[in-house]
């Protein structure tokens, strides 16, 4: 198969992934439904394979077809279903026609080994011990989710605002807009910075990213070297004239050496286009290769260790700080008590908190398919291991009782889909009442806005003072939907919200008689 | 500015823009429209036994059919409620099969356009949908409004407001020539009951100001503002508990009945007897009636009683 055959095959897959994945976190009409989600979805890697672990799901054995694949065609996976690797491929290709006049093309780079080791295995020992923080970090599908959603989503929203602008002028309401209800400062900023880092390396240095600290990256890698079929030079066609080398966006190709690192190569086959002498072919290799020579293993780059453990003690201290700002939720009389909520709320099929916590990789596909919007991005509510994994906002929104769309869209499990039934009684959280903030307390007027929205009538209202009726809540029905919370007009602070369960319960279902009223249709009216 | 504000502000300024040259600021001018003199003898037309259309059918006739409200040509502007993801038999948002049928009334009367809103409470595509509503309206010819984002409510004043001396209200009714409002009767956990004043709570952007402000006096200050022209008050599935949501259908009891009257406090008043509360018990009803939005007391009142 010719070279450019190969590659124009790559670009076409890649694009029949790319496009519904991103439409998929930027779809604010709720068009995709989950089954088919969850199939454009199937074969992203670490959502897989977490799925797989949490779920114990043989639906969910799409990692183990990427491993096949990886193993027949070395990083196919890399080039064509990794949406952030189109991302890095269509940064690279402006920056390779805006910078065409200065300088051309990459160099072959060596291997940084223990780096890339290292940014394997740290994730995975965090994952065992039961933190997917870095897995959050490093995942290419749940950044690439991230940035979709924050930015590919409000364009979208803007568009579409825009044209509802127009419409609504034309007193046409068949296109409506669409409100963003929360604008959260730092899973953006955290978002952003993230977006630069991956911009500039791909800019700069091509699949840079992909090769040396992209975990899933460096596993397929090292499959790889194992692949059926390989990119080989072949040493009699070769000239070493090094076009190869400068078109390679892996920096992986040694023209000098006449080899190939395989553990680093993303099977663009922008190399094969663009040898002229058909001196480097992508074909099958029974024999060991003098390409997975490994003659640079004992290099290590100091600059690059220090660069990581310094970036992440920054963190780790811009936390601390940003700690102290966290959780308190900022009305006539104001109410006067804050609210520290101890625990933030998980999604209903998260089990607990902690479980959450433990397989979530905040890629924030539940996030863009929430129809209330109740779920956004946490900074802090979970503590420093949980940040960017959603959490229940009921100061946005609240969890709508007929909906159970995050479970069925979850690609890695944290949050299991439940039957609606058992969602109806997956008690998430707690609602507690602060009598002292409640308008009927403080103002003697009647209000009631929580127990209006209380899907259980967990929050009911009881006689009170003066004909009036104040709330109360019930543990047992309450489900911790945070419909009150929503609906609760006093301000600065509310007076009810809900507390989250950190593992979740079961609520009681409330089951009341029929009242047995016969009605004659034939008897007077009572006026 | 975040990015929620700019999309609002760009929103509200696209908005106002294109408001400015549809309807250059004559919003006063249809009060004037809505305060006509009826050729119906009839304060209440109460009727049960029936299905929603058939009642409705029946009872409109009394008031001289829909001619008497719409005439050609005319923007109607229909408000039931859908404030509930729920389906019709749980009571919590007005008959779609009613809405359907007052709208076909509405167009067969030579309306333009009968539009339908509601500022719902859940999730206002699920209401739209799960309550039937949508497809009625569609299905019968009318168009079905959002109204879940600021932007399509409008600042007017309450000149007889006591707490609620302004609000913001939904462009479509402000915009339109005749106001018919269809709530449904049903129990409410704060206000006792919720009937047609009640239901006025679904065209104002602000609701959490009136709870925080006296909720009964702002629903009576706010029946001041636009009188709806009919008032139709679908009591078929009647749910008696747990209101203004509803946890079940065990909640609801099936009375198949429906008022119509042109005044929504003697609606209120007549509705909450049907329901089994005196309306001196509610105090919204008290206060509009001392507000003279109209009689609560039902006695000297004209009604027609029809059981079919």
């Amino acid at each position: 198969m010719s070279g450019s055959l190969l590659r124009n095959i790559r670009i076409i897959v890649s694009i029949i992934f790319i496009v519904p994945t991103t439409f998929l976190f930027a779809d604010i009409f709720g068009l995709i439904p989950p089954f088919i989600s969850e199939k454009i979805l199937f074969l992203q890697f670490v959502p897989s394979t977490l799925k797989f672990i949490a779920a114990i799901s043989f639906g969910a054995t799409g990692f183990v077809i990427v491993l096949l694949l990886t193993l027949m065609f070395g990083r196919i996976y890399c080039s064509s279903i990794c949406p952030l690797g189109f991302l890095q491929d269509v940064v690279n290709w402006f920056s390779k026609k805006f910078k065409r006049k200065k300088k051309s093309g990459f160099e072959f780079l060596k291997e940084q080994k223990i780096l890339r080791i290292v940014l394997l295995i740290i994730p995975i020992l965090f994952f065992v011990f039961g933190s997917v923080t870095l897995i959050n970090f490093l995942d290419p599908y749940s950044m690439y989710g991230r940035f979709a959603g924050n930015f590919f989503r409000p364009v979208l929203v803007g568009t579409n605002n825009l044209a509802a602008i127009i419409f609504n002028s034309f007193k046409l309401y068949s296109v409506y807009p669409y409100d963003l209800k929360a604008f959260n400062i730092y899973p953006f900023i955290i978002t952003v910075t993230s977006f630069v880092v991956v911009v500039f390396l791909s800019w700069e240095m091509g699949r840079l990213y992909c090769n040396t600290i992209c975990p899933v990256g460096t596993l397929l890698g090292y499959i790889s070297k194992f692949s059926f079929f390989k990119i080989i030079i072949k040493q009699e066609d070769c000239l070493s004239c090094g076009i190869c080398s400068k078109e390679c966006k892996a920096s992986c190709i040694d023209s000098e050496n006449k080899t190939v690192d395989m553990s680093r190569c993303v099977a663009c086959f922008d190399c094969i286009t663009s040898c002229p002498t058909d001196g480097i072919v992508y074909s099958y290799s029974i024999k060991k290769q003098p390409s997975i020579q490994t003659s640079n293993q004992s290099v290590i780059d100091n600059s690059k260790r220090n660069f990581i453990v310094k970036s992440s003690l920054y963190i780790f201290s811009l936390s601390t700080i940003a700690a102290q700002v966290k959780k308190k939720i900022v009305v006539t009389k104001p109410s006067m008590i804050p609210i520290f909520r101890k625990s933030a709320v998980s999604p209903p099929g998260s089990i607990s908190v902690e479980r959450f916590n433990s397989k979530c990789t905040a890629c924030h596909l539940c996030i863009s398919a929430c129809p209330t919007q109740v779920l956004q991005p946490s900074f802090l509510e979970y503590g420093f291991t949980g940040m960017m994994q959603p959490r229940m906002d009921n100061i946005a929104s609240f969890c709508n009782f007929e909906c159970k769309i995050c479970g069925d869209v979850c690609p890695t499990g944290a949050i299991l889909p439940i039957d609606l039934e058992k969602k109806k009684l997956t008690q998430i959280g707690k609602a507690k009442f602060v009598r002292d903030n409640c308008i009927v307390q403080t103002q003697k007027t009647d209000c009631g806005a929580c127990s209006e929205h209380c899907p259980t009538k967990a929050v009911h209202m009881i006689p009170f003072e003066k004909n009036l009726f104040i709330p109360e809540t019930r543990d047992d029905y309450c489900i911790g939907c945070g419909a009150c919370e929503f609906a609760c007009p006093t301000k600065p602070h509310k007076a009810i919200y809900v507390e989250g369960n950190r593992v979740h319960q079961t609520a009681k279902k409330n089951v009341e008689e029929k009242k047995q009223e016969k009605i004659n249709y034939k008897e007077e009216f009572p006026f | 500015m975040n990015r929620r504000d700019f999309f609002r502000k760009s929103l509200q300024a696209g908005l106002l823009t294109g408001a400015a040259v549809t309807f250059p600021g004559v919003y006063g001018n249809y009060f004037a429209k809505s305060s006509r003199i009826l050729p119906s003898a009839y304060d209440l037309v109460a009727i049960k036994g029936g299905e929603p259309e058939a009642m409705f059918d029946e009872a409109i006739k009394m008031f001289g059919g829909m001619k008497a409200f719409v005439k050609k040509n005319q923007k109607v502007c229909l408000k039931p409620n859908i404030g509930w993801d729920v389906t019709p038999e749980r009571g919590g948002n007005t008959n779609p099969k009613l809405v359907k049928r007052v709208i076909e009334h509405c167009l067969e009367a030579g309306a333009k356009d009968v539009y339908v809103f509601d500022h719902t409470c859940d999730d206002w595509k699920r209401c739209y949908s799960n309550s039937g509503i949508e497809k009625a309206v569609k299905d019968a010819g009318g168009k079905i409004v959002p109204a879940d984002t600021e932007n399509y409510y409008q600042d007017v004043k309450i000149n007889s407001g006591k707490v609620l001396t302004q609000a913001k209200i939904h462009e479509v009714l402000l915009d339109s020539d005749v106001f018919i409002n269809i709530p449904i009767l049903k129990s409410h956990s704060s206000t006792r009951t919720t009937i047609s004043m009640k239901n006025l709570m679904g065209i104002v952007w602000d609701r959490g100001y009136w709870h925080r402000n006296d909720l009964h006096q702002c629903i009576a200050d706010c029946s001041t503002y636009r009188k709806p022209d009919l008032n139709i008050v679908d009591a078929y599935f009647v749910m008696k508990r747990n209101g203004p949501r509803g946890v079940s259908v065990n909640d609801v009891t099936t009375m198949k009945s429906q008022l119509i009257s042109t005044n929504m406090v003697v609606a209120d008043a007549a509705a909450a007897k049907l329901f089994g509360v005196e309306p001196d018990e509610i105090p919204y009803i008290k206060i509009a009636d001392a507000m003279g939005v109209g009689k609560k007391d039902l006695s000297s009142l004209n009604i027609k009683r029809i059981i079919m």
